[in-house]
């Protein structure tokens, strides 16, 4: 594989050839190489957060070694070579999911993205008798920012309650808007518990019509699969670097007008234009949102990332995801008292399974399986009202990126059985 | 086959948990939970001469949280309350009879955080 230098994805594609899917992506990603209590790694926890490929890490190493400096403020060549650095990964991130870089704001995470809009936007648009309106398949972080944001102006927060098939009901979504008080619809692209890929372009649509602003938490779909913005036409849409092979750093991308009209979040150094005693104007987009030194070397290392998975083509990463969502689908079955959660088969569900095992906490499903060095989520995945949903407590969940092969699934199985051997089931 | 920590009582404790429902009428109550795996505990705890008289722990949660409840439940019973506000992380411990990992230690001190909070209205976590 070419070492990753900068350039615009599609520029790197007649460059660079093709990576193949995808054992040959592994010898990209150091971790892999541990053994851990006597076994290979078996990283099932992607959904979480990602591994990191060496072309990310060397980037940031380089970038700290050689040309590190904070961005918009020197004259000297480093401070240069930042800044250009810097901003580049933000064209070639915004232009990875077809937004404009000028609307494409860095936040430390996708919870502060969605907290910056329920802050700056919600704060002045929403008010006593609004309506929120989210999902029963959220994130906390795309719940709690609503919760206070509802607490503090005496709006209503909804849930769109998720049907059987562990999907969303476009029928309920109409008949909600229909009463005329939603301002905000906020939803999942896909959901982080059970996969399941939400039709947000439709939603986003409705929503529009019925004249609500609508914000999408896409944390768990710009890592694997083909997003392109322009199409789903959200007015926000939110995401984290971390479980896109990269570093912990956020994007929140918005439309122009609305962030233009917004207050800023944060103030401080960077975001102004001018500061006099007792007020301040504001810097041009995306700066505006950006108060303080940013997380640079994050930046430029998510942007090394995006090319990364640029040059795999994020259309072989679904396909890997879906078709080893299939086998963990065709193969979790054959272990005794197990219980699948999420859509049926892995045409409309991300690269994550959730489970749980009668007689056995997944707690301790994780516990056992980490004694083979498979490491699975268990929990409530930061989704409680879903978990509720549910009828469970909590589950266990493997989830997939371009690192992982079949033979992972193989050795998950094998460890769910000799931890059935252990609580003698 | 033998488990460092899913050992045979610990086992036994969370399949056939002593010491677990509803106990009606009580004097003492406290429900709580785990927040980083949302796992649930409450008690029940009557209470006579100063001392628990019975108790009952509900809820649900791994082996660990589960299988402490009812092996400490056995010595709370008939424990002055007093007794049982001083206890402390260590003694649960002691009484697992196992090693317990920093990503379990929540897991193993659950019971006693309720049962602290019942009889002393502290919700913290013990030490």
């Amino acid at each position: 594989m070419a070492s990753v230098a900068g350039g615009t994805p599609k520029a790197r594609a007649r460059r660079a050839p093709a990576v193949q899917p995808f054992a040959d992506v592994r010898a990209d990603f150091p971790v892999l190489q541990r053994e851990i209590n006597g076994h290979s790694l078996v990283y099932l926890d992607s959904a979480a957060s990602a591994q990191k490929p060496r072309q990310v890490i060397e980037t940031m190493e380089r970038f700290y070694s050689y040309s590190y400096g904070t961005v918009h403020r020197g004259v000297y060549e480093l401070g240069r070579e930042a800044t250009e650095q810097f901003e580049g990964a933000r064209e070639r991130i915004a232009s990875f999911v077809g937004w404009d870089p000028a609307c494409s704001i860095f936040t430390r995470n996708a919870t502060e993205a969605i907290n910056l809009v329920a802050y700056a936007w919600g704060r002045d648009n929403i008010g006593a008798g609004d309506e929120v309106l989210i999902t029963e398949m959220e994130h906390h972080s795309n719940i709690v920012p609503w919760q206070l944001l509802c607490e503090e102006t005496g709006a209503r927060l909804r849930y769109l309650s998720v049907i059987d098939s562990g999907e969303l009901s476009l029928d309920e979504l109409d008949e909600v808007l229909a009463e005329g008080r939603v301002k905000l619809v906020a939803v999942a692209h896909v959901s982080n518990v059970l996969g399941t890929i939400n039709p947000v372009g439709e939603i986003v649509k409705r929503a529009r019509a019925a004249g609500a602003v609508t914000l999408v938490d896409g944390a768990q779909a710009v890592p694997q699969m083909p997003v392109d913005l322009g199409a789903i036409d959200a007015d926000f849409y939110a995401w984290t670097g971390h479980k896109a092979l990269g570093p912990a750093t956020g994007l929140l991308h918005g439309r122009r007008e609305l962030l233009q009209e917004m207050r800023p979040f944060l103030g401080g150094g960077h975001m102004i234009s001018r500061v006099e005693r007792d007020h301040s104007t504001w810097n041009e987009l995306p700066w505006k949102f950006e108060a303080g030194t940013n997380a640079i070397a994050e930046a430029i290392g998510l942007g090394a990332a995006i090319d990364y998975l640029a040059r795999i083509g994020m259309d072989r990463v679904r396909e890997h995801e879906r078709e080893l969502a299939a086998y963990a689908l065709e193969r979790l079955p054959e272990v005794e008292g197990l219980t699948l959660y999420g859509p049926d088969g892995a045409d409309g569900r991300g690269g994550v399974v959730p489970f749980t095992i009668e007689g056995m906490h997944p707690h301790d499903i994780a516990e056992l399986c980490d004694r083979e060095a498979v490491c699975v989520r268990a929990g409530h995945h930061c989704a409680q009202p879903l978990m509720r949903c549910l009828g469970v407590g909590a589950t266990a969940r493997a989830s997939f990126h371009v690192y992982n092969v079949r033979e992972d699934v193989d050795r998950l199985v094998h460890a769910l059985g000799a931890a059935r051997e252990v609580f003698e089931l | 086959m033998t488990d460092a920590l899913y050992r045979d009582y610990i086992l036994d404790h969370y399949k056939n948990p002593r010491n677990f429902g509803e106990l009606q009428p009580h004097d003492l109550e406290f429900h709580d939970h785990n927040p980083l795996c949302g796992d649930e505990l409450g008690v029940h705890i009557v209470v006579e001469d100063g001392k628990v008289a019975g108790l009952r722990f509900h809820g649900h949660g791994c082996a660990i949280s589960q299988a402490t409840a009812s092996i400490t439940s056995e010595e709370l019973v008939g424990m002055p309350v007093e007794e049982v506000s001083r206890l402390g992380a260590d003694w649960v411990i002691e009484q697992l009879g196992i090693e317990i990992s920093p990503t379990r230690r929540k897991c193993a001190l659950l019971s006693l955080k309720v049962m602290r909070g019942a009889t002393t209205g502290d919700p913290s976590w013990p030490e």
